[in-house]
């Protein structure tokens, strides 16, 4: 008996083209529609096979994501991943959910990316276009990026975001590294807005972290509370240490080449005024404080970082 | 051998940066994320496995900091004993031997 046909469909979010293979007509038509702004016609640098098994639930299990050899293999309850470093090729088991779906790729990016010096960012991004002396419009557009806990803010910024401005995501920013500092990227991954992101991208001038208060402002973030709140955010899944070593190296990079701040903001649409005016001239100094008369000679602080896919 | 001689290394699990005077570690194994202020930075940064702890507190930390040594040697063991607990320090009274990346 010859095996059925598979079809393919390119998605290309973060500018890495990845070819998403099945033999299932109702899948594929599923991934091209969840996926419609990024599709995309170029030569893949990965491929993924999907195989579809009995309809499960999403399951709310911790994912697993562990290194063996040349293979990364991404389990959760719902589906079952592997995937090789070295021939760019994998395959999944999973069932047609679309939020099954969207986790495999959230995690497979994260890898690749990870590896290039970029991250994904549990923050939502909007592409600002300032206003242009010359032209009344600029077609200079500076990403913004917003950040934090869930329940912080994040789809909230973008519902209150003025029209003019492009939405890249309301959950998971994609974020790489380029010789003039980091761009963002938007992302088909919707949080409670329900709506992917638009398909373009701009350099990062600022990330903020967000918290609900009963003004607005911006404060400024010591390095390390930056660093710190950075890694909270940032997904990662796997407990492997060379992977580890390599977000923290990037973060502290991302933390030395773009302006982070703390905003606080009141929810209405005002707070973008605040955005807009926001000067991303950055002069951050890595200069210690030095104190040598300290209260408690070894004071530190420690904090769980979450994993969720 | 005294006793009280204690000997630090830094485990393989761990990623670590330097950033503003101050280190940042991440346990790759259970995701806990510490920053330590530059004096606990100078025990972390001399764990080698083989200097007694005594000896790292004399002279990395009593040379440079104004502090009192007992009261310096009871925050570092204090310190030491909370780090390994959570995996980013090994702990011996015998010399260690750096271990290998996983």
């Amino acid at each position: 008996m010859m095996a059925a046909a598979r079809k393919v469909a390119c998605v290309e979010i973060g500018g890495i083209p990845i070819a998403l293979s099945t033999c299932d007509d109702g899948f594929l038509d599923l991934l091209r529609r969840r996926y419609d702004g990024f599709l995309s016609a170029s030569r893949p640098e990965f491929e993924l096979e999907f195989d579809l098994t009995r309809p499960l639930p999403v399951s709310d299990d911790d994912v697993r994501v562990r290194r063996e050899g040349d293979e990364w293999l991404l389990e959760r309850g719902d589906f079952r991943a592997r995937w090789n470093l070295r021939t760019g090729r994998g395959s999944v088991r999973q069932n047609a959910n679309p939020y099954s779906l969207d986790s495999v790729l959230r995690i497979l990016h994260s890898l690749i990316v990870a590896g290039r010096g970029g991250f994904l960012l549990h923050a939502a991004s909007a592409i600002c276009r300032a206003p242009s002396a010359s032209f009344g419009a600029s077609f200079n557009g500076r990403a913004y990026l917003f950040s934090g806990v869930s329940g912080a803010g994040k789809t909230t910024m973008t519902r209150l975001a003025p029209p003019d401005i492009t939405l890249l995501t309301d959950e998971i920013s994609y974020l790489r590294p380029g010789p003039d500092g980091y761009s963002a990227f938007g992302t088909p991954f919707a949080g409670e807005l329900a709506k992917a992101g638009e398909n373009c991208t701009a350099p990062v001038a600022a990330l903020f972290f967000l918290e609900q208060g009963p003004v607005n402002r911006v404060d400024e973030l010591s390095p390390t509370e930056a660093v710190r709140r950075l890694m909270r955010n940032i997904l990662f899944f796997a407990e492997d240490q060379a992977l580890v070593e390599m977000l923290l190296a990037t973060a502290c990079d991302f933390v030395a080449r773009v302006p982070i701040r703390r905003l606080t903001f009141y929810p209405d649409a005002r707070v973008w005024d605040l955005v807009r005016d926001f000067d991303p001239s950055f002069d951050r100094k890595f200069e210690p404080a030095l104190d040598r008369n300290l209260d408690r000679a070894f004071a530190h602080n420690l904090q769980e970082v979450p994993k969720r896919a | 051998m005294p006793e009280n001689c204690i000997y630090i290394a830094r485990s393989s699990t761990i990623a670590a940066r330097a950033l503003a005077g101050e280190m940042m570690i991440m346990n790759s194994a259970d995701s806990t994320f510490f920053t330590l202020n530059e004096v606990a930075t100078a025990i972390f940064q001399a764990a080698d496995g083989r200097t007694p702890l005594r000896e790292i507190v004399r002279d990395r930390i009593c040379e440079q900091f104004d502090v009192d040594p007992e009261q310096a040697q009871a925050d570092a063991e204090q310190f030491v004993t909370e780090l390994s607990g959570h995996g980013i320090l090994l702990v011996s009274n015998q010399p260690l031997a750096p271990e290998a990346p996983r």
